[in-house]
């Protein structure tokens, strides 16, 4: 058998048999829900209604009732769209690329992040669906055949590149999320004692049964699909750029944009991951299998990508410089010394010089700091696309037309709304799913278990 | 002789390689094997051939592919040829390197695609269909082989069950059919 080398951590910890691993990952699905559980599901749905309340306003009357005007034609809407898609990139990074490059520490965060990444790009998908204003024309976005003599989609156009995009990513994730749950659903099913509850999971878990044929086509689905959608991960922030970069508007149209776009998604997408995970993990007592290690290694992705993100703001300055286009340079100037100059340094400071402290072993082997970081890094995202939209926009080419753009209570109950929805949803996740991949963690065990590594 | 199947129930997947090993050198045909996880090394031990979903995978690619070609052929070129920004729409090699965003997408969803449902029409797992694992717990920590007394018609039934208890087997459960 493979034997991993010693001078790895161990990432299971204490004495787990198989049977362990079902049990500690099953119990909360089974026990009844903590106090906790229902005090959180309750805010978080308060929140949830208020935002489905406020778009239901927003589609009856229109999407005047954002704060937009002739000058800021894009700020919350979009800001909240490129902010959630790219909170949504973790997930599958995680389950792909990771999975291509054999790291085992994915196997204890990846069903969550999954989950994370649906909900979070269901989020997203929710702004152009109510941007357009009138809602039930959003089939138009895809090539149907119709009435006016077959008017077409532009292919050409960022924005429909961005629907097959999103769409794409979205279903894939799902496939590939729900193939991995397929077997878990099984061990589920064969625990309840309830007749309720095994009729719903032994539906859910689509007669699974564990053979070993079907275990080979488990195994060559998910590494032919991880192959697929790692593409597909940095293609669909490459593409949400491009929304920006293809444009005319000074402060968008740079090349920089997909590879700073894609490593700004996995940075705010792995905080998220942590938001999530060190609630979990302390609620549901999932202290030996989401490690302090496992939290290190995603610090150390956050440090990574937070870099790659901070090289990309000095280089986009150097640039708007270094090309003499007046209007560039001044759409940079204007960024950090204009009238949002506040957003900017939130921004800069959110995301370039407050993860470095996790160079410090200390600092990003800490809990309460990474979970502090997590949020911080969050917001610091959601700053960097408010600085690239409202920022570049809201001094035009006319100094007549500048103006600030001012959220009416729309837009804020629109964002804070799906903040509940995607908590709501994700509650809901950790209350009736397996949290973790049981087939997976149980392939693991003996690999990287604390206890079997101690005995060789 | 009446149709029956063995169920040698092992607690380790080390243990049930090991049996199914042994039971394969005493001419033994192993049928199926139910466990909780994939177990690395089984298949070729009992003779499962390499699953060829990777293909299918790669034809619903190139499947997507030519479909996202011809329906962007059909609707930019040749159905209403558009004219944006002074550049029109000649011809498809003018036009594709625009297309390349769409056509990528739509390769990968059909690939992804094609193969997860094959996949689960392939292995009989859709909504609604019964489990057939013979102990609920080959899904938590059991690992279960299954041998049918008709595979192995050269072998008495007492043999067979001597080969069996022969392994270091946890729990063992006999079904005549």
């Amino acid at each position: 058998m493979f034997k991993e080398a010693a001078i790895r951590q161990p990432l299971i910890l204490g004495q787990k048999s198989y049977g362990d691993i079902t049990s500690d990952v099953i119990n909360p699905i089974e026990n009844k829900a903590p106090k906790g559980w229902y005090i959180a599901i309750t805010i978080s749905s308060i929140i949830a209604l208020w935002g489905i309340g406020c778009i239901l306003y927003l589609i009856g009357t229109g999407i005047g009732v954002w704060g937009l005007n002739k000058t800021v034609g894009w700020a919350w809407d979009i800001t909240n769209f490129v902010w959630w898609v790219g909170i949504g990139h973790a997930g599958t990074l995680i389950s792909a690329v990771l999975l291509l490059f054999r790291q085992r520490w994915r196997m204890a965060i990846n069903r969550s992040a999954e989950a994370m990444t649906i909900f979070a790009v269901m989020m997203a998908a929710l702004f152009p669906g109510i941007h357009m204003g009138r809602i039930w024309l959003a089939y138009f976005v895809f090539p149907l055949p119709n009435q006016f003599g077959s008017l077409w989609v532009n292919f050409n156009s960022p924005l429909l590149w961005d629907v097959f995009a999103i769409s794409t990513y979205f279903t894939v994730s799902l496939v590939f999320w729900y193939i991995g749950l397929i077997p878990d659903f099984a061990t589920i099913r064969d625990r309840m004692k309830t007749p309720m509850a095994k009729k719903i999971y032994g539906f859910l878990s689509f007669g699974w049964s564990g053979k070993a044929k079907h275990w080979t086509r488990f195994e060559e689905v998910s590494l032919v699909l991880a192959g697929i959608a790692t593409p597909l991960v940095f293609s669909v922030h490459s593409i949400v750029s491009m929304d920006f970069a293809t444009s005319v508007i000074p402060g968008w149209h740079t090349t920089i944009f997909p590879p700073y776009f894609v490593s700004g998604a996995v940075f705010s997408g792995f905080a998220m991951v942590q938001t999530l995970m060190l609630i979990m993990r302390k609620t549901m007592k999932l202290e030996n299998y989401v490690t302090i290690k496992h939290i290190e290694y995603m610090n150390i992705v956050i440090i990574v990508t937070g870099s790659i993100v901070g090289v990309a703001y000095i280089t986009e300055l150097f640039m708007s410089w270094y090309s003499g286009v007046e209007y560039e340079s001044y759409a940079f100037i204007n960024r950090f010394s204009g009238p949002y100059a506040w957003a900017y340094w939130a921004m800069m400071t959110c995301n370039v010089i407050s993860p470095q402290l996790f160079w410090f072993k200390k600092l990003r082997t800490s809990l309460g700091f990474t979970f502090f970081m997590s949020i911080i890094v969050n917001i610091g995202m959601w700053f960097e696309r408010f600085v690239i939209i409202v920022t570049s926009l809201h001094r035009d080419y006319v100094p007549s037309s500048w103006t600030w753009f001012h959220p009416t209570f729309v837009d804020i109950g629109v964002f804070i709304g799906t903040i509940g929805i995607f908590f709501t949803l994700f509650l809901l996740f950790a209350r009736f799913f397996p949290v973790l991949a049981l087939n997976e963690l149980k392939s693991i065990l003996k690999v990287s278990g604390e206890e079997y590594k101690s005995k060789h | 002789m009446a149709n029956s199947v063995i169920y040698a129930m092992y607690d380790d997947d080390q243990t049930l390689i090991k049996a199914a090993k042994d039971l394969v050198a005493k001419g033994v045909r192993v049928k199926d094997c139910y466990s909780p996880f994939p177990i690395h090394g089984i298949d070729p031990i009992i003779g499962i051939k390499r699953t060829r979903l990777g293909i299918v995978s790669f034809m619903f690619g190139l499947g997507g592919l030519s479909l996202a070609l011809l329906g962007t052929w059909y609707f930019m070129i040749h159905d209403w040829p558009m004219n944006i920004g002074g550049k029109p729409n000649f011809a498809y090699h003018f036009n594709v390197p625009s297309f390349v965003p769409i056509l990528f997408e739509f390769t990968v969803f059909c690939a992804a695609h094609g193969m997860a449902f094959t996949y689960l029409i392939r292995n009989r797992t859709l909504p609604g269909m019964p489990a057939v694992n013979p102990d609920p717990r080959t899904t938590d920590d059991k690992f279960v082989l299954e041998i049918d007394s008709q595979e192995n018609y050269s072998m008495s039934a007492e043999d067979l069950m001597e080969a069996v208890k022969g392994t270091e087997v946890f729990e063992l459960n006999h079904k005549q059919y």
